[in-house]
């Protein structure tokens, strides 16, 4: 094949990524817009392993199949629960195969006489610098989310002089690649100074804060991508990389934005920050919290006209995203309105609350983003909330010592009345106290949300 | 390689981040989650990259080594970002009178 052919038939596959985009803004089409990329991706594959002079197929065709089923079997077997931290694990293992191809790049072009010019060294060192801190990165994001490690930010004196140092050893590796170092130890250095610094960097962020990281980490990866498409001259690689790019900057800006802070608060927020007081300890205090119970919330349930839920990722955990729509469902036969409000950032990904109620078949117009519901929730009865937590924390209005201080909240404490249902007074993910817990007009269900949601379905039936 | 063409490459950079910016700001929240996922198998196109240094015909040991988990990467990224992709938006379909289970 000409290269003209071979990069006619990349275009093609440019076009599908870019439908692929565009027909994700309606839920119709969106389906048939993913089969479409991956028809472009198949083609792309296609095209590069019919290019002239290719050799050894035998081991890529092992190293396809291996690659093959274990994507295939990760992604078959992951719950939607997980899905966070699965996209965490295909976009580290994306940005490892581009510090890879800087290694091989490297090793093969660098050697002297020949040497690298001014273009491939400035992307070997862009791919390899970017390509493994998305690689560690990810794979600490995945540790944090699958509970592996800490959810909570790693923090200890000197962290920032020591990332710094870390983030100069590779910087400087990379300057002398730039200027002509050509053996492989440098690239090699150059690759595990940029792992470290991953690893570093991702560690003092907080577990709800991951999304963000997951977001940035992906954009990296595109970046990574783009500067591997500068490497091979190969325009499907600028072009897939530069979306993905720009799609992940802006939903790590958008998700800042419904957190109220800046990105670089969420990134950096936690060094020097050393557990600074914390506020006073949760339930030590003299506070009071009343609970109830199924059969309670039944009544005030039964009775009511209007009732918003407000589901977190306990609710996920709990696998009870099916029976939360049961309820919902005996409710609306008894003529009460139903509605749910979801929080930007409930869940472990932007939107991914949504997921989760559309594998239960709930109805996308009962499903309330926090600017519709927020006006709602005066006129509401019952707000229950599900495994939900920080999203629902007044002290986000309140109290400007809190660590979410001015991130937008659904402001269920506005509703006539207020249960929480949840297994123990624990803070949330992110280690923040919640005085919703101790309003007067708030009681407390606490008991897992599946449980729960049964005994409450259970309970209606019988009034 | 030669100035015109770094100068070709990297207007189509940028030209595809204006695009890019453009087509995603179209996304509705509800379907972030699958656009994240989405992308993230589209940025698995870096197995071509990990096809062509893998083949390489002057390959020596290392590169075929280095080549070989390359590729294996690459599909991952690639097969798993489609595949879960898939599951999700599955469950976005229309759906006419709600259905009882």
């Amino acid at each position: 094949m000409s290269r003209t052919t071979t990069d006619l038939l990349y275009l093609v596959t440019i076009v599908t990524f870019i439908l692929a985009l565009r027909f994700l803004s309606s839920p119709k089409r969106a389906r048939q817009g993913n089969l479409l990329g991956a028809a472009g991706m198949a083609l792309a594959i296609g095209v590069t392993l019919a290019h002239e002079g290719l050799e050894g197929y035998l081991w890529m065709v092992v190293a396809m199949a291996i690659g093959a089923v274990i994507g295939v079997a990760g992604a078959r077997s992951v719950k939607m629960t997980a899905m966070p931290q699965m996209v965490a694990l295909f976009n580290g293992v994306g940005g490892g195969a581009v510090a890879l191809i800087a290694l091989t790049e490297f090793h093969n072009l660098a050697p002297l006489p020949k040497g690298l010019d001014g273009q491939d060294s400035v992307a070997i060192l862009l791919s390899a610098l970017i390509g493994s801190i998305s690689f560690s990165g990810s794979l600490i994001a995945f540790g944090k989310l699958q509970e592996l490690l800490s959810g909570r930010p790693i923090v200890y004196a000197g962290q920032q002089f020591v990332n710094g140092a870390v983030l100069l050893t590779a910087l400087v590796l990379g300057g002398a690649i730039v200027a002509g170092a050509d053996r492989d130890v440098y690239v090699i250095a150059l690759i595990a100074a940029a792992l470290v610094f991953g690893i570093l960097f991702v560690l003092p962020i907080g577990g709800a804060d991951m999304p963000v990281v997951i977001s940035l980490l992906n954009a990296c990866t595109g970046l990574a991508a783009s500067a591997a498409g500068f490497l091979l001259h190969n325009n499907v690689l600028i072009v897939a990389g530069a979306l993905v790019g720009a799609s992940g900057t802006l939903l790590t800006l958008l998700m800042g934005r419904a957190m109220n802070r800046s990105i670089g608060n969420v990134l950096f927020g936690a060094f020097g920050s050393v557990p600074a007081g914390a506020g006073p300890a949760a339930g030590e205090d003299g506070r009071t919290v009343r609970s109830t119970t199924a059969e309670d919330l039944a009544i005030m349930l039964g009775y009511a006209r209007k009732v918003v839920f407000v589901p977190g990722y306990g609710l996920a955990v709990a696998q009870a995203q099916h029976d939360v729509r049961a309820l919902a469902e005996l409710l609306e036969a008894k003529g009460i309105q139903v509605l749910y409000g979801i929080h930007p950032v409930a869940g472990r990904m932007p939107g991914h609350m949504n997921v989760l109620l559309a594998e239960a078949n709930v109805p996308y117009d009962q499903l309330k983003e926090m600017d519709e519901i927020n006006p709602e929730l005066p006129q509401t009865d019952v707000a229950v909330i599900l495994g939900a937590n920080d999203v629902v924390n007044p002290a986000a209005r309140s109290d400007p010592g809190s660590p979410i201080y001015g991130m937008p909240i659904i402001d269920v404490d506005r509703a006539a009345s207020v249960v929480v249902v949840k297994r123990s007074l624990s803070p949330g993910f992110a280690g923040i106290d919640n005085p919703l817990f101790y309003d007067p007009k708030t009681s407390m269900l606490f008991a897992d949300a599946k449980k729960a949601l049964e005994d409450v379905a259970a309970a209606v039936k019988r009034l | 390689m030669s100035e015109p063409t770094l100068v070709i490459e990297l207007t189509i950079l940028v030209l595809t981040i204006f695009l890019g910016i453009e087509v995603i700001s179209k996304v509705p929240t509800m379907l972030h989650t699958p656009l994240m996922s989405g992308t993230n198998a589209i940025h698995g196109i870096v197995l071509v990259g990990a096809i062509l240094v893998a083949g390489r015909s002057d390959a020596d040991t290392l590169t075929r080594v280095v080549g070989f988990f390359a590729v294996v990467l690459g599909t991952a990224n690639v097969v798993g970002g489609f595949v879960v992709t898939d599951r999700m938006l599955e469950m976005f379909k229309q759906r006419g009178p709600r259905r009882a289970e």
